[in-house]
């Protein structure tokens, strides 16, 4: 029996304090088939990704950890309290969330914001209004990251391989697969060689 | 009823509010971004634009209040309330609230000391109001014969519909 491997749509994280803006980016990012999860601001969208802000630089054990995985993360760089910048150096400081590419929207066009955005880890930095046009470039920074987690996982199954010889699933890895990914791995989900890259 | 009138004003007014630079092509972006998936999309955001300017207007109106003015919380305000109008298309009042963020720059606000009828940022404002019309042009119901026999104004006497003594039934369209 043939079994279909079923594409799972990409799931994006938008995080944004102004309310049309947030239904502005959920209709851009759900026409562009993406899942997607609003937040309202920097603290809730690490309360999402199963962080807290005082032990974001470890790899956290929280029984309510991430049980979706994020694909991206797209966030708002003025907000209250917690700026868009502010949360994308908490995610970059974490281990278990750093390799998920991080957007930036801004209505200013400041280069030395953008650049310390960049700088900073961000993937791409967009100007509001965000565009449809805007959610093509998404895609490419997402598979980027999984083959990069596809690179380092072959890499250490390898490793592990010739250290011991047993043939260990690569879905019991240890924490050095820095995603916040691994808890979605059990369905199947995440495997690169189970799931090909989604077409626009 | 016949809904040619209204539909033909609805377009009318739609068409004056992108000429006089009202609106911009972010509106129609909006426009596009509704199918059968979310058919109400363009009502929902403008909508959630009204709630959002209704709260920064008190807020705006209370800080001009205050004595000695706080500057840096007036920009932010009207910085949100610009991010706001941008997101929705609103051109016109984007660009009222970048003068005003000009004047807070300068420590200037001597034309925006109150917020009354005569102070560009509210009139951009109430003038988008009309938005709310706009929804309807994909809500009514298309022309029917039946329509043209119980028409309670023929084309040829069509008057204003919002002048119009009889109460019409019109369904509008469902607003967040």
């Amino acid at each position: 029996m043939a079994v279909v491997a079923t594409e799972t749509p990409f799931h994006v994280l938008a995080v944004d304090d102004s309310l049309p803006d947030r239904k502005l980016i959920e209709r851009l990012l759900k026409t562009s088939s993406f899942q997607v999860t609003t937040v309202d601001s920097g603290s809730k969208a690490l309360q999402f990704l199963g962080i807290h802000d005082d032990d974001a630089s470890t790899v956290s054990v929280h029984a309510h950890q991430l049980d979706v995985a994020v694909n991206l993360i797209i966030t708002d760089y003025c907000m209250p309290g917690m700026t868009g910048y502010d949360l994308l150096k908490k995610i970059k400081e974490s281990s278990s969330l750093r390799d998920i590419p991080v957007v930036i929207m801004s209505s200013e066009n400041i280069p030395s914001r953008i650049n310390r955005c960049l700088e900073e880890g961000a993937d791409e930095f967009f100007l509001k209004p965000v565009r449809l046009s805007d959610m093509s470039k998404l895609k490419p920074h997402i598979l980027k990251s999984r083959c990069r987690d596809h690179y380092q996982q072959e890499q250490q199954h390898q490793q592990s391989d010739s250290n011991s010889n047993d043939c260990s699933n690569p879905t019991n890895k240890s924490s050095s697969d820095s995603t916040g990914k691994r808890k979605a791995e059990d369905n199947g989900e995440i495997l690169p060689q189970k799931n090909r890259p989604r077409h626009s | 009823m016949d809904y040619t009138n209204l539909r033909r004003q609805i377009i009318s007014m739609k068409k004056s509010l992108f000429d006089q630079g009202y609106l911009d092509e972010q509106f129609n972006q909006l426009e596009e971004l509704q199918d059968d998936s979310s058919p109400n999309f363009v009502d929902e955001v403008v909508a959630l634009f009204f709630k959002d300017s209704s709260r920064l207007l008190t807020n705006i109106e209370q800080a001009l209040e205050k004595y000695p003015q706080d500057f840096y919380r007036l920009d932010s305000l009207v910085y949100q309330f610009k991010g706001s109008g941008s997101s929705i298309g609103a051109l016109r009042m984007k660009n009222e609230c970048s003068m005003f963020k000009a004047h807070c720059n300068d420590r200037d606000l001597e034309g925006y000391r109150t917020l009354d009828d005569s102070s560009s940022i509210p009139a951009s404002h109430s003038l988008l109001e009309q938005l709310h019309l706009i929804p309807w042009l994909t809500q009514m119901p298309p022309v029917t014969p039946e329509d043209k026999e119980g028409a309670c104004h023929s084309e040829a006497e069509a008057g204003d519909i919002f002048s119009c003594k009889h109460k019409h039934q019109i369904k509008g369209p469902v607003s967040t």
